[in-house]
């Protein structure tokens, strides 16, 4: 049963052109900032790796007013509800897919956005590697999001509010992960990715039931 | 508060048709049978399961009717055959490749009744079944309900308007 919800949601994402969205974002980025900075490859080489994730962060909070409320309002939440699916099930599918149809993408938009940042290959294979721990972390803390402004009119002023204490963990862990002795902080980037996985099915689920009433 | 002191039973075979104004909480009473919302007090017990069709769609609105059906039909064990004879029992079988945002209110409605049908649920919870419904489809929801009912289902509507069935226990909300 979960499978098929998580298949639905990842059938939507792609047949719909979200997917694609993270990779178009996380270029974007990559282009504009050597037009920002200069295209001095010391600085890019420095800061390119904290760029990237910063990109990362907001591209995974670029779906979330599409990742829980439309199947509030149409009901389809309820109706799985009435089959018997829990509330945390359901966040936990939502979860699933949301990371299924962001994670990836971005890992690939990784490449050539590294190459627009000139950045050297090792960099690139610890900002890959960061990236892998950390967008599941990324992926709950829009999932918890969304399901907490669900329903709620001008929902986007609040969402900025909300994410933002949560991700610092993770961008300090994963951007210090880039470092030269990162290894560290990649540990804690795993384990603040994993508490926020952990965490995200129960407070979901209980935001989706409060709403309910 | 909705209502107070409201009780019924109703058996296999049985239908039961909640009646009463708009806005007297006729929708709220089936979220209450269907579990979405928790009685304030008081016990609700149903054995087996149940299947909601109340006023929101709950399909995908860029898939054909027939394909956007089945993903529930999928979720409630019920292999395709099942819903084709749902959809061709309340005449939705011509509109299987319809996208689901082309269809009328009507056959909107027919179609949240096709996943009820089709999701061999014993329990039908049916909010404003008749909304929308012209002529030709009242009676095929009747003889519908009626197969179910035969079955030894439970049918609980809620409706403002007559049904094209027989009701064993009609229970009529008034405002508090």
């Amino acid at each position: 049963m979960i499978g098929k919800v998580i298949l639905r949601d990842c059938r939507r994402s792609w047949a719909g052109g979200a997917a694609a969205m993270p990779i178009v974002f996380v270029l974007l980025v990559a282009t504009l900032v050597p037009f920002a900075l200069g295209p001095d490859t010391a600085l890019l080489r420095a800061t390119g790796g904290g760029i990237l994730w910063i990109a990362a962060l907001l591209a995974s909070l670029l779906p979330v007013d599409r990742l829980i409320d439309p199947d509030r309002e149409g009901g389809v939440l309820d109706q799985l509800v009435v089959r018997g699916m829990r509330d945390e099930t359901i966040i936990a599918a939502k979860l699933a897919a949301h990371w299924l149809n962001f994670g990836p993408p971005l890992l690939i938009a990784i490449l050539p956005a590294a190459a627009l940042l000139q950045l050297p290959g090792e960099t690139i294979l610890r900002v890959g590697l960061s990236l892998a721990i950390g967008t599941p972390g990324l992926a709950a803390l829009a999932i918890m999001v969304a399901a907490l402004t669900s329903g709620l009119r001008s929902s986007s002023a609040l969402v900025g509010l909300l994410v933002l204490p949560l991700a610092v963990p993770l961008l300090i862990f994963g951007a210090g992960s880039l470092g030269p002795d990162g290894g560290s902080a990649l540990k804690l980037l795993g384990a603040a990715s994993l508490l926020l996985v952990a965490m995200a099915p129960f407070a979901g689920g209980a935001a989706l039931r409060a709403g309910r009433e | 508060m909705l209502f107070t002191g409201l009780g019924f039973a109703a058996e296999g075979g049985e239908a039961v048709h909640v009646a009463g104004p708009n806005g007297v909480g006729k929708s709220s009473l089936l979220r209450l049978l269907s579990g979405l919302l928790a009685p304030f007090a008081g016990t609700i017990s149903i054995t087996g399961p149940i299947s909601l069709a109340d006023d929101r769609l709950a399909l995908d609105s860029d898939q054909p009717l027939g394909r956007a059906l089945r993903f529930w039909a999928g979720l409630d064990g019920q292999a395709p055959p099942a819903l084709d004879a749902a959809m061709q029992a309340i005449g939705l079988a011509p509109l299987a490749d319809v996208p689901v945002r082309m269809l009328s209110t009507g056959q909107r409605k027919r179609a949240t009744i096709a996943r009820t049908m089709a999701s061999g649920a014993p329990v039908w919870l049916l909010d404003e079944p008749a909304n929308g419904l012209d002529t030709a489809s009242l009676a095929l929801l009747g003889d519908a309900v009626e197969g179910h009912l035969r079955t030894g289902g439970i049918v609980i509507a809620a409706s403002h308007q007559p049904l094209p069935w027989q009701s064993h226990v009609a229970l009529t909300l008034a405002p508090a």
